[in-house]
């Protein structure tokens, strides 16, 4: 290396006079920067996009407004239709479309970041790369929880109050948890397994086709299994779609006996969400931005 | 202070950054200079942990960046200008850096109205030109009033009164006693703003010299003579031991003489002359025979500037074959 050589301007600075650190000091007050920071930071990004505020809207529509007309439906058909089932369990087709927009979100949260070389800014403002990811599910998985459980207790209240009466069957205060928070658990732990295959991933159309493959591909390959041989295999695949596995939250899967029951579904998608998390986290350590 | 020791990327077989070691002083302008492709931006981008290196180390006053606790409060960065959500506003995306560092929000105002971006602070950021970008991404270089700053082409896309703020921004930055650290493959661009280079060729580094060392070493000057008689001057030349090269529109280049005594010379043979006239190199000209040689300087190790290629019969004409 040549010797480095003075500077012959420098106004206000000659190396060697100054503190190691640097001969400049800052005026603006520091503290040690943290995850909590992160979080703030995270908020304020998902917040403050366009996009976020439409997709959940859409969430919010679907699961409330495609409730409320089921509502309708139901109630102006005959009482004897609905006799033996949950009223709680007509919440279902509404949470079902709306895995769409979670998913979505959940996959835009981190892989746009990837799409705009944003993440290099995000990455040279918060190096610990595990402190980005966790600050991001954490935001975006609570934000997903409030707003699923807030649609889905609403969306059970009116079904419950209004179409009660209809049927012979009393929700118990099990069904009620699991069609409200067990509902939105599922759907915050579906939008973290997103977020994680879109950050393994890196690339939004591939992220969430991958997701809308997984959701809707087993009952569709399941379809064309007709083959005895092959009975294992389809049950297995419709037992543990996604779909179905909603369903049974909602006390409306097929009753063969077989397949998740209770709160299983819960945890399997929180299993399948941490092992893609723990994915994601290695690729994020590992590779380059 | 960057220092950068023995730092190697290698992506598959190529190798972009080659055991380069250099460091980047406080309180000067330090030009990291290269052609596209010379592996500035893997550098810059290895500097502040984004890419891992393969080999080598890079420090921040003694640290690695990933041990950076606010790390905008001691490196402030602007790698692309294009490197932000548009569909978030200027104010929002400062908002977010600045949380994620605990800077206070009073900040955002004030980088903002530093870059001259407050009227459009509330617009997303798609529909801001490549100037207003790029004045976006410096202000998020300034908002922790980092004592570090790296600029990776901060020039490109400015129109001329951008460009003139940008380089004075620079100038006292580095006067407060901060070291500014920006790459560039103009090497005008350098010459104006600089006080230190570093040029990097190929990966490798070919020059860590003063802006004025450089220039001495490297802008050779010659002198321009034109005459009507031009085969007597030549043979005149000759005969004084001087060696004359055809130059452009039928002219002689001279190199190593001084312009008097080449006047008094053609004066005591009574040759007319129609141009006398001293001449320098421009520095681009320099620049692009120092890495049009990348490979050739390969061989001093010692990271040594390299010395001046001995002059030619025609000089300049062999950067021009190589350059074109």
């Amino acid at each position: 290396m040549s010797t480095p050589q003075l500077p012959s301007q420098a106004p206000g600075y000659w190396p060697g006079t100054a503190p190691a650190a640097g001969g400049f000091v800052s005026p603006v007050p520091m503290r040690k920067a943290t995850l909590a920071d992160a979080v703030l930071a995270e908020w304020t990004k998902i917040r403050s996009v366009r996009s976020t505020m439409w997709t959940l809207g859409v969430m919010v529509a679907l699961i409330v407004g495609v409730g409320m007309l089921i509502a309708v439906a139901v109630q102006g058909s005959s009482p004897a239709e609905t006799n033996t089932a949950s009223p709680l369990a007509l919440g279902f087709i509404g949470v079902l479309l709306a895995t769409i927009c979670v998913i979505t979100l959940g996959v835009l949260t981190i892989s746009s970041e990837y799409g705009t070389g944003l993440i290099r800014t995000t990455l040279t403002a918060c190096p610990s790369r595990s402190r980005v990811l966790t600050a991001k599910a954490v935001v975006f998985s609570l934000l997903t929880l409030v707003i699923t459980l807030v649609s889905t207790l609403a969306v059970a209240a009116v079904h419950s109050s209004v179409l009660g009466s209809r049927s012979t069957y009393e929700p118990t205060g099990g069904d009620w948890l699991r069609a409200t928070v067990g509902v939105s658990l599922f759907m915050a732990l579906l939008g973290l397994l997103s977020l994680a295959v879109g950050a393994l991933v890196r690339h939004s159309a591939g992220a969430i086709t991958i997701m809308l493959g997984v959701v809707l591909l087993p009952m569709i390959l399941a379809l064309f299994m007709m083959m005895d041989s092959l009975r294992g295999v389809r049950d297995a695949l419709l037992q543990y779609s996604i779909p179905a596995e909603l369903a049974v939250l909602y006390g409306t899967a097929s009753g063969t006996g077989a397949g998740p029951t209770g709160w299983e579904p819960v945890w399997i998608m929180a299993g399948l969400a941490a092992v893609g998390l723990a994915g994601a986290y290695a690729a994020l350590a590992r590779r380059d931005a | 202070m960057i220092e950068l020791e023995g730092l190697t990327k290698r992506y598959g077989d190529k190798l972009a950054v080659d055991r380069l070691t250099f460091s980047v002083r406080p309180g000067v302008i330090t030009g990291f200079l290269g052609p596209n492709g010379a592996g500035k931006s893997t550098t810059m981008r290895m500097v502040l942990d984004l890419d891992n290196p393969t080999g080598g180390t890079v420090l921040i006053d003694g640290r690695h960046y990933r041990q950076l606790h606010n790390p905008l409060r001691v490196v402030g960065a602007l790698l692309d200008a294009k490197a932000m959500h548009g569909g978030r506003s200027a104010y929002h995306h400062l908002l977010c850096l600045a949380q994620s560092n605990g800077i206070p929000r009073s900040r955002v105002r004030e980088v903002l109205d530093t870059v001259g971006l407050t009227p459009v602070a509330g617009k997303r950021t798609k529909g801001f030109s490549l100037g207003m970008g790029q004045r976006l991404g410096i202000a998020a270089a300034l908002l922790g009033d980092p004592q570090i700053l790296m600029f990776d082409e901060p020039v490109n896309g400015l129109d001329p009164e951008g460009i003139h703020w940008i380089r004075n921004l620079m100038k006292s930055l580095a006067a407060e006693g901060r070291t500014v650290f920006v790459s560039s493959h103009l090497m005008s661009e350098m010459a104006l703003t600089a006080d230190h280079l570093v040029v990097i060729g190929q990966g490798r580094l070919l020059a860590d010299t003063s802006m004025s060392g450089f220039i001495a070493e490297n802008s050779r000057g010659y002198v321009r003579m034109r005459s009507p008689d031009q085969e007597r001057l030549k043979d005149v030349l000759s005969g004084a031991g001087i060696t004359a090269v055809p130059g452009t529109e039928g002219a002689l280049e001279v190199q190593g003489e001084d312009a008097a005594h080449l006047g008094e010379l053609a004066a005591r043979h009574r040759i007319v002359l129609h141009e006398l006239s001293p001449q320098r190199a421009s520095l681009e000209e320099a620049f692009m025979r120092l890495t049009a040689g990348a490979v050739e300087y390969h061989a001093h190790a010692n990271h040594q500037p390299p010395p001046p290629a001995a002059p030619g019969p025609a000089w300049g004409d062999d950067w021009r074959k190589k350059g074109s």
